[in-house]
C-alpha cells in the first residue's frame, strides 16, 4: 500500500515538475538569426591537418576508415622516396558521415580532426564527397606541436634512425663488446 | 592418449605433442612467439609460460614453458594461475621495451602476432623510461622489406631461413641487445622461399614489399581461396584484392599439399593479374591491322558467325578444366586438342599412367616422411619449388630417427638438430647441372639427359645383380631405405626420364612396397587437360587447314612455334594477357585471370582442387568458360561445367565433389569474401558517383563479394581468409585445424582422382636424340604468367651459356665470353658442375629459339663485355635508409 | 427547423473536431516544446500555427503507398474504421442544453461501443500490413484495448447507478441538481481517465506503436493520408475522451452564468486535452507486461471496490 501511494505521489510530482516548466525560458537558440557558440571540440566538418613542419600528418594507417561506423572514409597508402607514408587519395563521403568523431579518436597522429563548422549543405549530393585537396588544411588544427614521426622508429627524410624522441643512436651490430 | 588436467579441466592430449600444442588444439589461448607448428619448439621467447604442478598435493607449482613440456598421464597445469598470467604479461612488457611506436606505418599492423599477443596478455603501458634501441635496415631485394627496429628476437626468421629452408645468407649477428637479423651485406635474399619470412616473422621486421607498393590492411582485403597457378603442385593460396588489384597472396594451409609455406614464385607471381599487358576488352582486327575495341556482345556475335564448318579448338594447360571442357564441347571432341606439344603430351601420358598404377604416389607433405630420395633429372627448386622445401625436411629423417631412438620428442627442435649434427638421410641427384639441393645431397651425378636415362637403367639392373659401380651404390642406398622415393619431372622435357623413373619405382616397389614415386608435371592444369584429352594433336588438326581456330589461354607461338598458325584465316584468341598469339589474332576476347574466375585444377598428384574468384573483373573481362558458354549458347555456370566434366570423363568424377557448388549456404547465408570490418564501403567509389552501386552478385560460387555472410564456419575449400577473434594474424590457423598441424576441421580439401590399382607393366623407352643444349628452368623467368608480375620480372636472370671447361675449350670460348645464336647473346659461364658436352641456357623470355638449336650453331661474339653476374639481374642493391 | 438544427450541429461537430484535430497537431507540439524548454514549431505563420495547414498539405501530397505484400482491402479499410468509430462517438456528446446530435437513452453504452470498435481498426491495420512489427503492434493493441475496456465500462457504472440512466443528458442534469460526479465517483474518474488514455493509445500507453521496439507499430507500413487517418483518429479519440470526462464527471456544460454553457464545455474539454498532453510530456512509457499487470491487478480490483461501495451507498443510504 505504501508502495502504491509512493508510486502515485511520484507520478504527481513528475506532472507538477513538468508543469512548472511552463514558466521557464526556452533553451532553444534560434539559428540562423542567432549564431550559437560552438566549442572547439564540437564535431563538425572533418579536416586533415599538418604537423609543425608543414608536412601532412596523415600516415594512411587506415584506422579512421576501419573505425568509421558508416564506412564513409576511403584512402590509399603510398610512400615517398624516403619511406614516409602518406595517403595517395583520402576521400570522405560527407553525405554518409554522421559526425561521430570516432575517426578523430582513432587517429594515432592527430591528423584527422573535427571542427565546429557544420554549415556544409549542398544541393547536389555529389558535392558532399570531399577529396584530400578539400580536406587538407595548412595548419595544425586543435593539437599543436605533435609530429608522429618524431616519436616513431621509422626513418624519414631529415630524421634518421635513432633521432626520434626517446631513441638511442643506431647500434653497431659488429661490436662484440659486452 | 594421456589425460592431463588444465585448470582442473580434464583434456585428452595426443601422445608426442608438447603442452602448447595440446592447449592450442583444445582451444585454450596461450600466447607464444618462437614456437611454430612446422618448426617445433626452442623455448627462446619464454612467452608460453604456464604453471605446472608436481603432484595432486602441490598447490604452489612452478612456472614452466608449455612449448618445452611433454604431456604425461595425469599431469596438472594451470594457464590461468595468477603468477603465470603476470609472468606472461611481464615477458611482453620486456619485449615491447624497444618496440618502436610504428604500428600505424607498419605493413603488419592489423595482422600482427605481436599485437595479438600483447592484447592477449593485457599489457598496455610502457613503464620503462629508458631509450629504445634502434637499428639500421638492410636492402633485401625487391620482395622483402626490412625494419629491424621492430624485432623481438624470437629467432624464428633464422630458424626458418637457415634450418628449414636451407638458406645461408640470413643470419643473426651481434650480441646482447644488439642482436641483428639480416645479411652480412645488403643484397637480394638468395633463397627461393624468402617470402615466407613475412608470415613467419611474428611482427613487422620482414614485410611484403610488393604489398607495400599498394598497401591495404588485412581487414580491407577481399580474399578468396585460390590454387596457385605458378607450377603443377597446386599449392593452396589466399589471393587478396582491393580497388580491382590483386594486392597479395598468402599461404592457405593444406595438410597434404603445401602445409604452412609457399615459394616466392607463387607468393609474388600472382601480381601478373595487375600487369599493364592485361587485355581489358574485346577487339576485332580491322583492315589496317589494328584492333578496334568492340563490346563483348558484338565480338561474341562476330565469333558466332565464324562457327560454321569445322572449327579447331586449342585448349591450354594453364586454363581451368571448366574452360577446357567448354571449348571441347563447343568445337566437338574430334576438333579439340589440349594445346601441349607432343613431347609434353607424351610426358603427361606417363604421369597419368603412374597415377593410375598401383605405385604409391605420396602427397607433398608425405614426401617429408621418406628416408631416401633419388631425384632423376628434375630441377625441383626451379620447376616445382615448394617440393624442394619438403625434400629439405625429408633429409632430416635420420635425425628424427636418432631422436626417437634417444627418446627426444620430435618437436624439441634444438635438441634434435644438436643430435643429428650433419647427418642427413640419403638424397641422390642425377642432373645435368648444379642443383639448388646439392647442399643437402649425399651424392650428385652431373649427366646429360640421355646419360641420366642410362644411369637409371643401370640402377634398375643393379637392384638385382651385385656388381660394384656408381649405380650399385645408389641402388643399395635405395634398397637400404625403409621408404625410398623417386622424384622426377618434366623440366628436362624428356619422356624417357619419366618412363625410366617409373620403371625404377616399379622395380623398387617389387622389393619394398613402401616405395614412392613423385612426378612433377609442367603447369598448373597439365594433368587435368591430359585427363580431358591427351590424344588431340595441334599440328595434325591444323594441318587439315581450317577456317577458324579458337585458342584458349595459350601462347601457341611460343609453345608450338609461330609457323603453326600462319595458314589460319580466323584466329579467335581468348586470353587474359597480351602475348605473341593474341597479337596476331583476328578477334581477341578478354578472359578473366585466375583471380577473377572460378576454376578446377588437377595437380601433379591427381588432386582436383577448386580455385575461387577473388573479385569481380572490371568491364568486359569474363571467365573463359562463360565466354565459351555464350558462344555455344548453353550459358552454363561453373558448376554446370563441373557436372558436364563428370558426365563426360569417368576419371574426373571427383571434380564435382572437390568443393561445394553455388547452392551451398551456411544457415542461409553465403560466405563473405570481405572481413566483417572491411572499411570504406560508402566512399570507395564515391569519386565516380555518390550513389553506391549494388554489390556485384556472384552466380558462380557460394561466396559473396560483400562483408555480409559467414567466414569462421566456412569449410576449408571455401574459407576466404583465416581469422579468429583475438587472432588477427595467419597464426589463427590452429583455430581451424582438427589439432595443431593436422587436417582442417572440415576435412582435407581437394579430391584425389586416382585410386591407383592397375599393375604398371613398365615403359618401353623411345628413341631420343641426345640433347646437348639444355634449357634450365628458372623459378623467376620460366613461367609465362609470373614473368609479368612487376617485382618478379626484375629477378629474371640474363641469358647465359653454362658449360664445363672441356666443353668451353671445344667451343673455343672462355669464362665471360659472349656466345650467340641468331640474335640471342649469352654470357659464357664456365662451370665444371655441368655435364660434359652440354651447354645449359636459361629458359627465359627471348631464349625460346634455342630449343631447336644445335651446339655447333653457336657463334662466339667478338668484343663482348659481360655483365658482372649474369645469374643475378642488375639491381640497385642499396636501401635508401641504410 | 428542428431537423435543420440537427444538421447544423452535425456539421459543426464535424468541422469542429476535424479542425480541432488539425490544430492539435500544432498545439500539442507547441505545448510539449514549452514543457521541455524548447520553442516547438514556430516558423510557419504567427506562432507557427500554419504548421497545421502545412501538415495537412504534406499528408495529402505524400505518396500513398500500399505494400505489394499487404491485404489491399483490409489495408485500405483499417484507417477509415478508426475515424468512423470516433466520429460516431461524438453523436451522443451533449455540448450544451439542446445542442447535441442525439440524446440516446443508451448514450453511454453507445460511446463505449464506438470506442470498442476502434480496436478493429488497429488490429486490422496491423494484420493487413503483413509486417512483423505491425502485427505485434496490432496484437498488443488488441490485448491492451480489450483489457482496459473492461474497467472503462465498469468505472462508469457508479455514475449510472447514481443517475439511474445511461443517457448523457440525464447524467449532466443529475449533476446540475446535485454535485459533479468527480466528487462521489473520484475513483471512477481516475480509472476512466487512465482507461481513456489507454483506449486512445496515447502516451504513456502507446505500446501498440512503441517506436523504440516496434518501429511504428501497427501503422509501420502506412503512409500519406492513410497514416493521416490513423493520426486524426488518435486526436479525435483524445478530444472525445476529454469531452466524455467533462460530460460525465465535470458537469458538462454547467458553470457560472457569465459565460454561455457551450463555452464552459469547451473550456473544460480544452483543459483535459492539455492535461493529456502534459501526461505525454511527463510520464514515460511502461513496459508491456507492466501495463497489463497494472490493468488487471490494480485497476480492476479498484474499479470493483468502487462499484461495490457505490452500490452499497445507493442501496442503503
Amino acid at each position: 500500500m505504501d508502495m502504491i501511494l509512493k508510486a502515485i505521489w511520484s507520478q504527481l510530482v513528475t506532472l507538477f515538475e513538468v508543469l512548472r516548466h511552463t514558466f521557464t525560458k526556452a533553451d532553444t537558440v534560434e539559428y540562423p538569426e542567432e549564431m550559437p557558440y560552438l566549442a572547439p571540440r564540437y564535431r563538425g566538418r572533418i579536416v586533415l591537418t599538418r604537423d609543425p613542419d608543414g608536412e601532412e600528418r596523415c600516415v594512411a594507417c587506415n584506422l579512421c576508415a576501419v573505425v568509421c561506423p558508416v564506412d564513409c572514409i576511403a584512402l590509399q597508402k603510398t610512400e615517398d622516396d624516403h619511406g614516409r607514408w602518406y595517403p595517395e587519395f583520402f576521400r570522405i563521403n560527407f553525405s554518409r558521415c554522421i559526425m561521430c568523431g570516432m575517426c578523430e579518436e582513432a587517429c594515432p597522429t592527430y591528423a584527422i580532426q573535427l571542427t565546429p563548422d557544420f554549415e556544409m549543405c549542398e544541393y547536389d549530393r555529389q558535392n558532399m564527397v570531399y577529396e584530400k585537396e578539400h580536406l587538407l588544411i595548412s595548419g595544425q588544427g586543435k593539437y599543436h606541436g605533435y609530429s608522429f614521426y618524431n616519436v616513431s622508429g621509422k626513418s624519414i627524410e631529415d630524421k634518421d634512425k635513432g633521432e626520434a624522441r626517446n631513441e638511442a643512436p643506431p647500434v653497431d651490430v659488429r661490436s662484440l663488446l659486452p | 592418449m594421456p589425460t592431463i588436467f588444465v585448470d582442473d579441466r580434464a583434456i585428452e592430449a595426443k601422445t608426442g605433442d608438447n603442452l602448447l600444442e595440446v592447449l592450442l588444439s583444445n582451444g585454450i589461448d596461450v600466447p607464444y612467439f618462437c614456437w611454430h607448428p612446422a618448426m617445433g619448439s626452442v623455448g627462446a621467447c619464454r612467452q608460453c609460460a604456464v604453471v605446472g604442478y608436481a603432484n595432486p598435493d602441490d598447490t604452489r607449482g612452478r612456472i614452466i614453458m608449455s612449448c618445452m613440456t611433454p604431456v604425461t598421464e595425469g599431469a596438472r597445469f594451470s594457464v590461468e594461475a595468477e603468477n603465470a598470467t603476470s609472468f606472461r604479461n611481464s615477458v611482453v612488457e620486456n619485449l615491447m621495451l624497444n618496440h618502436p611506436h610504428d604500428c600505424p606505418v607498419c605493413e603488419e599492423g592489423g595482422e600482427c602476432h605481436l599485437q595479438d599477443m600483447t592484447v592477449m596478455v593485457g599489457h598496455s603501458d610502457r613503464r620503462y623510461k629508458g631509450l629504445k634501441t634502434t637499428f639500421r635496415n638492410q636492402y633485401l631485394g625487391p620482395l622483402i622489406g626490412h625494419e629491424m627496429n621492430r624485432c623481438i628476437t624470437c629467432y624464428r626468421c633464422v630458424r626458418y631461413y637457415q634450418d628449414y629452408a636451407g638458406g645461408d645468407d640470413l643470419a643473426a649477428f651481434g650480441s646482447r641487445d644488439r642482436v641483428f637479423f639480416g645479411r652480412a651485406e645488403p643484397g637480394v635474399l638468395d633463397n627461393e622461399f624468402s617470402g615466407n619470412l613475412v608470415e613467419v616473422c611474428p611482427t613487422g621486421v620482414f614485410t611484403d614489399k610488393t604489398l607495400s607498393k599498394h598497401y591495404s590492411r588485412k581487414w580491407d582485403l577481399q580474399s578468396a581461396p585460390t590454387v596457385c597457378q605458378a607450377c603443377s603442385l597446386g599449392c593452396n593460396t589466399y589471393t587478396s584484392e582491393r580497388y580491382g588489384e590483386v594486392r597479395r597472396v598468402h599461404n592457405r594451409y593444406h595438410n597434404e599439399v603445401n602445409g604452412y609455406f609457399l615459394c616466392d614464385r607463387g607468393r609474388f607471381g600472382a601480381q601478373h593479374v595487375n600487369s599493364p599487358k592485361r587485355i581489358p576488352g574485346a577487339g576485332i582486327r580491322n583492315a589496317g591491322g589494328l584492333y578496334e575495341p568492340v563490346s563483348i556482345a558484338d565480338a561474341l556475335d562476330k565469333v558466332k558467325g565464324l562457327l560454321t564448318g569445322k572449327v579447331i579448338g586449342i585448349g591450354s594447360p594453364r586454363a581451368s578444366l571448366e574452360s577446357n571442357e567448354a571449348l571441347r564441347q563447343l568445337v566437338g571432341a574430334d576438333n579439340y586438342c589440349n594445346g601441349m606439344t607432343s613431347t609434353e603430351r607424351e610426358m603427361h601420358g606417363v604421369i597419368l599412367e603412374v597415377l593410375a598404377s598401383n605405385l604409391s604416389v605420396p602427397t607433398m607433405m608425405e614426401v617429408e616422411t621418406f628416408d631416401a630420395i633419388l631425384v632423376v633429372g628434375e630441377d625441383v627448386t626451379n620447376h616445382a619449388p615448394r617440393l624442394a622445401l619438403s625434400i629439405r625436411q625429408a633429409v632430416r629423417n635420420i635425425g628424427q630417427q636418432l631422436a626417437a631412438d634417444t627418446g627426444i620428442s620430435q618437436w624439441h627442435d634444438a635438441a634434435v638438430r644438436e643430435l643429428e649434427q650433419d647427418e642427413k638421410s640419403p638424397l641422390v641427384i642425377l642432373s645435368p647441372m648444379t642443383d639448388r639441393l646439392d647442399d643437402i645431397a649425399s651424392d650428385t651425378h652431373r649427366l646429360a639427359p640421355n646419360d641420366i636415362v642410362s644411369m637409371v637403367e643401370q640402377i634398375i639392373e643393379a637392384i638385382d645383380e651385385d656388381k660394384p659401380s656408381d649405380a650399385k651404390d645408389i641402388a643399395s642406398t635405395l634398397l637400404a631405405a625403409k621408404r625410398p622415393l623417386i622424384i622426377s619431372g618434366t623440366s628436362l622435357s624428356s619422356p624417357n626420364i619419366l618412363k625410366v623413373s617409373a620403371n625404377l619405382a616399379a622395380a623398387l616397389a617389387r622389393k619394398n612396397p613402401s616405395t614412392g614415386i613423385f612426378l612433377c608435371a609442367s603447369e598448373v592444369n597439365s594433368v587435368g587437360v591430359a585427363m580431358i584429352d591427351n590424344t588431340g594433336n595441334a599440328e595434325e588438326l591444323l594441318g587439315n587447314r581450317s577456317e577458324t581456330v579458337i585458342v584458349l589461354e595459350n601462347d601457341i607461338d611460343t609453345r608450338l612455334g609461330s609457323a603453326l598458325l600462319d595458314e589460319v584465316r580466323n584466329l579467335v584468341v581468348i586470353d587474359a594477357m597480351d602475348n605473341p598469339t593474341t597479337s596476331r589474332s583476328s578477334i581477341v576476347l578478354p578472359a578473366a585471370s585466375f583471380a577473377e574466375a572460378e576454376g578446377t585444377f588437377v595437380n601433379n598428384e591427381g588432386r582436383a582442387q577448386r580455385s575461387m574468384a577473388t573479385f569481380n573483373p572490371a568491364g568486359d573481362i569474363t571467365p573463359g568458360y562463360q565466354l565459351l558458354s555464350a558462344l555455344g549458347g548453353d550459358h552454363l555456370s561453373a558448376s554446370g561445367w563441373q557436372q558436364k566434366l563428370t558426365a563426360e570423363h569417368a576419371s574426373l568424377a571427383g571434380v564435382v565433389t572437390c568443393a561445394p557448388d553455388e547452392q551451398f549456404r551456411i544457415e542461409g547465408s553465403r560466405i563473405a569474401r570481405m572481413t566483417h570490418r572491411a572499411s570504406g564501403r560508402t566512399a570507395m567509389l564515391a569519386d565516380v558517383s555518390v550513389h553506391e552501386p549494388q554489390q556485384p552478385l556472384d552466380t558462380e560460387s557460394p561466396l559473396a563479394f560483400t562483408m555480409e555472410g559467414n567466414q569462421t564456419r566456412a569449410p576449408a575449400s571455401l574459407r576466404p581468409y583465416t581469422w579468429s577473434p583475438g587472432w588477427n594474424s595467419n597464426q589463427s590457423i590452429h583455430k581451424f585445424q582438427d589439432e595443431v598441424g593436422g587436417p582442417d576441421k572440415s576435412g582435407t580439401t581437394g579430391t584425389r582422382l586416382f585410386t591407383g590399382s592397375t599393375e604398371l607393366t613398365g615403359f618401353e623407352l623411345s628413341e631420343e636424340a641426345s640433347a646437348n643444349l639444355i634449357g634450365q628452368v628458372h623459378i623467376f623467368g620460366s613461367d609465362e604468367l609470373s614473368n609479368e608480375a612487376a617485382e618478379l620480372s626484375t629477378l629474371i636472370p640474363q641469358p647465359y651459356a653454362r658449360m664445363s671447361s672441356a666443353t668451353a675449350a671445344s667451343l673455343e670460348v672462355s669464362h665471360h665470353d659472349g656466345l650467340a645464336f641468331g640474335d640471342i647473346i649469352m654470357t659464357v659461364l664456365v662451370d665444371d658442375e655441368v655435364a660434359e658436352r652440354c651447354v645449359v641456357y636459361p629458359m627465359i623470355p627471348g631464349t625460346e629459339a634455342l630449343g631447336s638449336a644445335q651446339l655447333s650453331e653457336l657463334q662466339k661474339v667478338a668484343g663482348y663485355t659481360s655483365p658482372s653476374d649474369p645469374l643475378r639481374p642488375s639491381l640497385i642493391t642499396t636501401d635508401r635508409t641504410s | 427547423m428542428e431537423e435543420l438544427f440537427i444538421y447544423v450541429v452535425i456539421f459543426g461537430t464535424l468541422f469542429g473536431v476535424f479542425g480541432g484535430a488539425a490544430i492539435l497537431v500544432w498545439f500539442e507540439r507547441r505545448l510539449l516544446g514549452i514543457w521541455q524548454d524548447r520553442l516547438g514549431p514556430n516558423r510557419v505563420g504567427p506562432f507557427g500555427i500554419g504548421l497545421a495547414l502545412a501538415d495537412i498539405i504534406k499528408l495529402f501530397a505524400k505518396e500513398d503507398w500500399i505494400p505489394p505484400f499487404a491485404d489491399r482491402f483490409v489495408f485500405v479499410f483499417a484507417p477509415t474504421a478508426i475515424v468512423m468509430a470516433m466520429l460516431l462517438g461524438f453523436a451522443v456528446v451533449p455540448y450544451a442544453p439542446g445542442i447535441h446530435i442525439a440524446n440516446l437513452n443508451i448514450g453511454l453504452l453507445f460511446f463505449l461501443g464506438m470506442t470498442s470498435l476502434a480496436v478493429y481498426s488497429v488490429l486490422l491495420g496491423g494484420l493487413a500490413s503483413n509486417n512483423k512489427y505491425a502485427l505485434l503492434g496490432g496484437l498488443r493493441s488488441a490485448a491492451q484495448m480489450v483489457s482496459y475496456e473492461v474497467f472503462m465500462g465498469l468505472s462508469l457504472m457508479g455514475v449510472v447507478m447514481l443517475t439511474g440512466s445511461f443517457s448523457l443528458v440525464d447524467i449532466v442534469h443529475w449533476q446540475a441538481d446535485n454535485y459533479w460526479f468527480v466528487i462521489p465517483q473520484f475513483i471512477g474518474f481516475v480509472v476512466f481517465v487512465i482507461a481513456g488514455i489507454a483506449e486512445s493509445h496515447r502516451l504513456p500507453f502507446d505500446l501498440p506503436e512503441a517506436e523504440h521496439e516496434l518501429v511504428a507499430g501497427f501503422h509501420t507500413e502506412y503512409s500519406g493520408m492513410k497514416f493521416g487517418m490513423f493520426m486524426v483518429g488518435e486526436y479525435l479519440g483524445l478530444i472525445l475522451i476529454s469531452c466524455m470526462i467533462v460530460t460525465i464527471f465535470f458537469g458538462g456544460w454547467l458553470g457560472p452564468a457569465f459565460l454561455p454553457p457551450f463555452i464552459w464545455f469547451f473550456i473544460k474539454s480544452f483543459a483535459f486535452i492539455c492535461f493529456f498532453i502534459l501526461l505525454r510530456a511527463a510520464i514515460p512509457r511502461p513496459r508491456y507486461d507492466q501495463l497489463m499487470s497494472f490493468g488487471w491487478k490494480f485497476m480492476l480490483p479498484l474499479t470493483l471496490i468502487n462499484l461495490l461501495a457505490t452500490g452499497a451507498i445507493v442501496l442503503w443510504i
